[in-house]
């Protein structure tokens, strides 16, 4: 049985086929990287897989069941977490109580695995993640944090939630080569704690480091699959992104 | 050379410091804290004391309407903008009327009862509208009501137009007085401690974004299935104790002024504060009575109060006082200058 398999998935926005029977399949334990120009579908994908949307047709198999048009907060439960390409986080609350909303989650209560106080915890979680404790950081408001720490914010909801599946939309948009280069061992601490990674993502290069298998997506439809290697010297991917042939 | 000056502002040095141990070690720290949470509390009991029975009247009806305030400031912290408070009051008030009516029961019971009756039709009232996120969710909230009244006027129920009158009254200005300022103390430090606790912050993650409460695996309906709840039935309770107050209930408890005043009262107090919208309920409430005696003038008079106030402090009154309060200010030299920007 395949853990994640989506079956010819489908979403229109009116006349427009956002998504167009889109099917593929991710391993246990592996990092799969969505990559397309703007307006390809990624981030439609990623809503229909967390719940965010409803696909018009098409299946998610997650572990054997089928997912597509559940509640978004029922799929988190079920282990799918997720970040957003805009950092969403709770601007009126300091950094660390944003993550006591989710360990307020159902998930977390079920996994059992969280013990102690949720403020405690929450800092433990923040401090993996880079918010160093002894500065003031996770105890300032969420509204004035700049854009990075906001980024590894997202990143520690999923990780409060435990997710068994986490897809990251764009999490690297927007940082600095330095704070990339803190953030993809993390991603690949993740894995190795078996963790299955989607990444959406615009920085190649950074990607392709870290990720097992690409899926290149080009106006709704799935045009190439791969690993990194084989996936730059697609001819057809060259063409979706520089609108060329080479 | 002249030496230029600016004003500097600095936090006071006493701090509570974390959100259950408080670090204070003199009385001084401790009034600090304890005298702006004691001073109204006390300041309103001696008031209700030595003010005339006039007065004491106004007061209940201002202890009403602070909670209404509390209420819409509440629901408006978790996202839930209202404009229409009138519902749930007219609809705690019909249901704690209609219990001592058609099933005689008595006040002690109907108040209770009509709350929590009320709240839950209020909530099944909005249950429909919870997709709906901003201004089409006010909008609704501004419809119902209007809609119920007009059905209470045309199919003529709960008395139709004319109302229902003859209720059980309270047994007098002293009991009144108390479970008003009772209940609005309890709304007031209970609503603040539940915004405050862990559970309350998903309230505050409402509004925020609801769609990363909704990644956090919490039903984003679920949640402000409560925060109706908790808002509505303080309405509701303010609707039930003025049918009684008043001995009667009729349409005119869907009249929009009921929604108005909540806001008003926010608006100059500062909203998202809870503190805030009392102040201003405790500012307006009685303002408008006693501008009774500019006659037809004073509608007038409130507006143009209203919208000073407004405009020269935005913030609202209460965040600008606890500046005030929490703050030094002072002129100091600034030997290199003033940098323009």
């Amino acid at each position: 049985m395949e853990y994640l398999k989506i079956e010819k998935l489908r979403k229109t926005f009116g006349g427009v086929v956002a998504v167009d029977d889109v099917s593929f399949e991710v391993e246990q334990g592996t990092l799969l990287g969505i990559i397309g120009p703007n307006g390809s579908g990624k981030t439609t994908t990623v809503n229909l897989i967390t719940g965010f949307l409803t696909p018009d047709s098409g299946k998610v198999l997650f572990k054997g069941r089928d997912i597509a048009g559940l509640r978004a907060s029922k799929i988190t439960n079920l282990g799918v977490g997720r970040t957003f390409q805009m950092v969403k986080p709770f601007y009126r609350l300091p950094a660390f109580k944003n993550l006591v909303v989710p360990l307020f989650s159902p998930r977390v209560k079920k996994m059992g695995g969280h013990f102690g106080e949720k403020d405690t915890l929450a800092l433990d979680i923040l401090e993996d993640i880079g918010f160093e404790r002894d500065s003031a950081v996770p105890y300032k408001p969420a509204s004035i944090l700049p854009h990075g720490y906001l980024k590894r914010l997202e990143m520690a909801r999923v990780i409060a939630l435990q997710s068994e599946l986490i897809v990251f939309d764009e999490l690297y948009s927007g940082l600095t080569l330095a704070e990339v280069a803190t953030i993809s061992p993390m991603i690949e601490k993740l894995i190795e704690a078996g963790k299955t990674i989607i990444m959406v993502e615009h920085r190649l290069k950074e990607l392709f480091k870290i990720a097992h298998n690409v899926m290149v997506l080009d106006q709704g439809k799935k045009i190439a699959e791969g690993t990194p290697k084989e996936i730059m010297k697609q001819p057809s991917v060259k063409k979706a992104y520089l609108g060329v042939e080479l | 050379m002249s030496i230029e000056r600016r004003k500097e502002r600095i936090d006071r040095p006493i701090k509570a410091v974390t959100d259950d141990i408080f670090c204070l070690s003199s009385i001084r720290e401790i009034a600090y804290l304890v005298i702006p949470r004691m001073l109204p509390v006390l300041g309103l009991l001696l008031l209700a004391f030595f003010v005339p029975q006039y007065w004491r009247k106004v007061m209940v009806i201002t202890f009403v309407m602070g909670m209404m305030a509390l209420s819409w400031d509440f629901m408006a912290s978790c996202g839930l903008t209202s404009l229409g408070q009138a519902l749930f009051f007219a609809l705690g008030a019909y249901s704690a009327g209609a219990m001592n009516h058609y099933f005689g029961l008595p006040i002690y019971l109907s108040i209770p009862l009509g709350t929590i009756i009320g709240a839950i039709i209020s909530t099944a009232c909005i249950y429909p509208t919870l997709g709906l996120r901003g201004i089409y969710f006010s909008v609704v909230t501004l419809i119902i009501p209007l809609m119920l009244m007009r059905i209470v006027e045309t199919t003529g129920i709960f008395g139709g137009t004319e109302g229902i009158t003859g209720l059980s009254p309270f047994p007098g200005i002293i009991v009144t007085m108390a479970v008003s300022m009772i209940a609005l103390w309890l709304t007031f430090f209970g609503l603040r401690r539940l915004i405050d606790s862990d559970y309350g912050h998903i309230f505050v993650a409402l509004k925020d974004n609801d769609r990363a409460v909704e990644a956090s695996g919490l039903s984003i309906r679920w949640f402000k299935v409560q925060a109706i709840f908790i808002g509505s039935g303080v309405c509701c309770f303010s609707g039930a104790f003025m049918t009684h107050y008043y001995m009667s209930i009729g349409m005119s408890a869907f009249a929009i002024d009921l929604s108005i005043f909540p806001i008003a009262a926010s608006v100059v107090g500062g909203m998202g504060t809870l503190a805030g919208p009392l102040l201003g309920a405790i500012i307006l409430g009685p303002l408008s009575e006693a501008l009774r005696a500019f006659g037809s003038y004073r509608v007038v008079i409130y507006a143009a109060l209203l919208g000073t106030f407004i405009v020269t402090l935005p913030e609202g009154l209460f965040p600008y006082l606890a500046r005030k309060y929490q703050q030094i200010e002072r002129w100091v030299e600034a030997p290199g200058g003033i940098s323009e920007d």
